[in-house]
């Protein structure tokens, strides 16, 4: 049976391209960048490209991105490094509700260390809400650290208004842009960031690589002590290889791509939103991440639904208490006042570039029938 | 292998023959919560103290829906005395065990059950 692959948001298939240029860097030019001979060199120099590739990007300077192992290091580096230099004379971190596990348990975590730290609400669509915002904003706030972009319902955030009240307030601005990076404009100037954390796994990228950008001249304390590799911030050899693949799955990632799957996402949205009783999770257009759909249905389980999806050959995830391995449900949706039933009852399809139209059609033909009858014997109709 | 399961876990879920309603049911039983995530209902029919037919109506996951199932399969013609008696082991059994984190998939059905041979008993005494 064929496989379609509606999962992006967890994952990617990593570009033909990128395990091309990854590949010389495992068996012939293996060396160590902190060597001085030719074999470092060369490795040296492919990180350099690579940054400069990353930093553009986002318009900020080569020296101003640091490499580490990915997401979830990169927001613990930017959480716990602000941390440890600003406190005690500063100790109060703004963020959001529905931001990434990563960001929620290191606040937690330092919480217990004498952090304060205050967790905005969002609306129904996912926002948050500028005014409460800078009400919360106080003269112990060191850090306000939001999502570019949800992971789950894909809703992306006023960046450029979130930056000029931080500017105007003189605290540090972070965003966790993993989800939507080389999806959605970034520039650090305009958006008045101070700090962003970028994967490569999102983007047909490899995994256990990503990078954090980090204004010049803000005093961070790393998480990792070594060698002192990138400025002394994170220790630890480089990843010579992913940091490689990384920079090509920036490089070729293009503005066509996110029209291609905008398209898509529309014909999935417009297609699922015929079944009756269905609801659609986050904002519709230019608000919502180009590969996300998150769907409410009503009365059936998302994992039954997963399950009677995956037995047709496609992947999704769900958002329900049922499917992962804690029982946790999802706080996002929670966040966004879903009751409980809802949360259980969605689910979030996401595709890539490499989604096509026929997969897209095939998905809306199976999927009608599914929900028809999982509804026919619910418990709750 | 689809989210886990085993085959026989799967068959039952994907083709559920027991799923859905009885007509003029003698006793309906009601067990689970939303907000935990699984709701079940059974539906019964009895005839000459045995379980004539029965059909469960599942909101919840593959392994809530593969439970129901089943335990409908064990008790299906089976006499009231012995029907009772089912325990969500022999469920774990005949699905060929759960994930333990859905063990309580196969207790939620026993307890649905239990509620529907209480209910049809009530209702009995209350009509002599």
């Amino acid at each position: 049976m064929r496989k379609i692959y509606f999962d992006n948001a967890a994952s990617t298939r990593v570009d033909e391209r990128v395990i091309r240029a990854m590949e010389p860097y495992f068996g012939s030019k293996y060396g160590n960048a902190s060597s001085i001979h030719g074999f470092g060199r060369e490795a040296k120099e492919a990180i350099e490209n690579a940054r400069k590739i990353i930093a553009k990007r986002i318009g900020a300077r080569a020296r101003e991105i640091i490499f580490t192992s990915g997401g979830t290091e990169g927001n613990n580096f930017v959480l716990k490094g602000l941390f440890f230099s600003n406190y005690p004379r500063k100790n109060h971190i703004i963020t959001s509700k529905i931001e990434h596990d990563c960001i929620l348990n290191a606040c937690k975590w330092l919480e217990s260390l004498g952090a304060r730290v205050t967790y905005l609400d969002v609306d129904k669509e996912g926002f948050i809400d500028l005014e409460q915002l800078e009400k919360a904003i106080n003269e112990r706030t060191f850090l306000v650290s939001i999502m570019q972009a949800n992971n789950e319902v894909g809703t992306i955030q006023n960046l450029k208004a979130i930056g000029e009240i931080c500017k105007k307030r003189g605290v540090l601005f972070h965003t966790d842009a993993c989800q939507s990076f080389t999806k959605v404009p970034l520039d650090v100037n305009k958006m008045n960031l101070d700090l962003v954390t970028l994967n490569s796994h999102k983007i047909h990228g490899p995994k256990g690589v990503g990078a954090v950008y980090i204004r010049e001249g803000i005093k961070i304390t790393p998480l990792l002590h070594g060698g002192g590799h990138e400025k002394g911030l994170r220790s630890g050899t480089e990843n010579v290889s992913g940091i490689v693949g990384f920079g090509k799955a920036v490089e070729i990632s293009s503005r066509k791509d996110v029209e291609k799957m905008e398209k898509l996402r529309d014909i999935l949205i417009e297609g699922i939103l015929k079944i009756p009783n269905v609801k659609l999770n986050g904002p519709k257009g230019e608000k919502r991440l180009c590969n996300n759909v998150n769907v409410c249905f009503n009365d059936i389980e998302g994992e039954s639904i997963g399950g009677y999806l995956e037995s047709k050959g496609i992947f999704v995830s769900t958002g329900s208490a049922c499917a992962s391995h804690t029982l946790a449900s999802s706080h996002v949706l929670r966040a966004m006042g879903l009751s409980p039933q809802q949360i259980n009852s969605s689910i979030r399809i996401s595709i890539s570039r490499y989604t096509s139209e026929e997969e897209v059609r095939y998905f809306l033909k199976v999927l009608p029938k599914i929900v028809k009858k999982l509804r026919r014997f619910s418990a709750l109709r | 292998m689809n989210q886990g399961y085993s085959k026989k876990v799967l068959e039952y879920f994907l083709n559920p023959k027991n799923l859905g309603e009885v007509k003029n049911p003698d006793g309906v039983g009601r067990a689970g919560n939303p907000v935990c995530g699984d709701v079940m209902e059974v539906q019964i029919k009895v005839r000459e103290g045995k379980i004539s037919d029965i059909k469960f109506k599942t909101f919840g996951c593959a392994a809530a829906i593969a439970s129901s199932n089943v335990l409908a399969e064990i008790v299906k013609n089976k006499p009231l005395e012995n029907a009772r008696e089912a325990t969500y082991k022999e469920v774990l059994k005949e699905l060929g065990d759960l994930p333990p984190l859905k063990h309580h998939c196969a207790i939620l059905a026993v307890q649905c059950l239990k509620k529907a041979i209480e209910d049809y008993e009530e209702k009995l005494q209350r009509n002599n």
